[in-house]
């Protein structure tokens, strides 16, 4: 139940590895069918559009797991995570063709606390547009 | 309709028991394209120091989302589910949830706010094993757009 970083190696301002997460129509069904949130905006394209969306949205969920992956890659424990939360700011718009969407995200220290606790700020965007606000992590590192 | 501000504080009772599954994790893992070895593989989960492989950080959802819409659909709370959409998310967490947890999770409505025209309702579910040891607490954050203002 152990980081593989240590507090004492990372600094205010220290990088994590980046990511890009492809979304495709198929992720989304198989999250619906994961979670259990089957709410028709994730998968049926006459309705998203009738409530005013552009397309089928992605999951606010499923954008969030996205994200944490760079914070819990880079853990190695995804254990350490103490504390993570967002907000969806924007819809990840998941047309049906044969490249979907892509959320890019990026994350870097954004304080050092007490206890071996780092703070981790996030950075989502998806067709340059960011996707989720106040995304932060705290972690307790070796 | 406005949402009733007399709910603030209200907690409902805790859900029925969820059983988590080693191939349920092993499935929600892989629904959201996580390969992370804690997740699958039970030998790596234990080289950590876990009894069982864990869950993604983000699984919690799956077991708080049946306890929080008790709260969040009570029809005296107002709340019309074809406005609404999920603003914000948060998990504090005191260990990852392992396959083989017998865990409830009971939900009280933290706050209701107004913003932009939009309600804002936010559902606190704590989430413990069967025999009481704290495993997270997951906060949502629910918009019902528009409503705010109306009678």
């Amino acid at each position: 139940m152990t980081a593989s970083v240590r507090y004492d190696d990372v600094e205010v301002g220290t990088q994590l590895p980046s990511k890009s997460f492809p979304l495709q129509r198929v992720n989304l069904v198989m999250y619906a069918g994961a979670s259990g949130d089957f709410n028709i905006i994730h998968w049926n394209e006459r309705i998203a559009t009738a409530v005013g969306l552009p397309n089928v949205i992605a999951h606010g969920m499923l954008t969030m797991a996205s994200a944490g992956r760079v914070v819990t890659d880079w853990l190695g424990d995804p254990g350490a995570l103490v504390e993570y939360g967002v907000r969806m700011t924007r819809p990840v718009v998941v047309p049906d063709d044969d490249r979907g969407a892509v959320v890019e995200v990026s994350g870097v220290v954004g304080a050092k606390l007490d206890d071996g606790l780092v703070r981790i700020d996030l950075t989502a965007t998806s067709e340059g547009q960011t996707v989720l606000g106040k995304a932060q992590a705290v972690v307790r590192l070796a | 309709m406005a949402l009733n501000p007399e709910f603030v504080g209200r907690t409902y009772p805790a859900s029925a028991p969820y059983l988590v599954g080693r191939e349920k994790i092993r499935e929600f893992a892989n629904s959201i394209g996580d390969h992370n070895p804690a997740f699958h593989d039970v030998e790596a989960a234990r080289a950590l120091g876990y009894s069982d492989v864990i869950a993604p950080p983000t699984f919690p959802v799956v077991i708080s989302m049946k306890a929080l819409a008790t709260a969040m659909f009570d029809p005296e709370l107002g709340l019309d589910y074809s406005r609404v959409v999920h603003g914000e998310q948060r998990f504090n967490y005191s260990r990852p949830v392992v396959a083989g947890d017998s865990l409830v999770c009971v939900p009280t409505i933290d706050g209701i706010r107004s913003a932009a025209g939009n309600d804002l309702i936010t559902v606190r579910g704590e989430i413990s094993t069967e025999s009481g040891e704290h495993v997270v607490t997951t906060y949502a954050t629910i918009v019902s757009r528009g409503t705010a203002g109306e009678n």
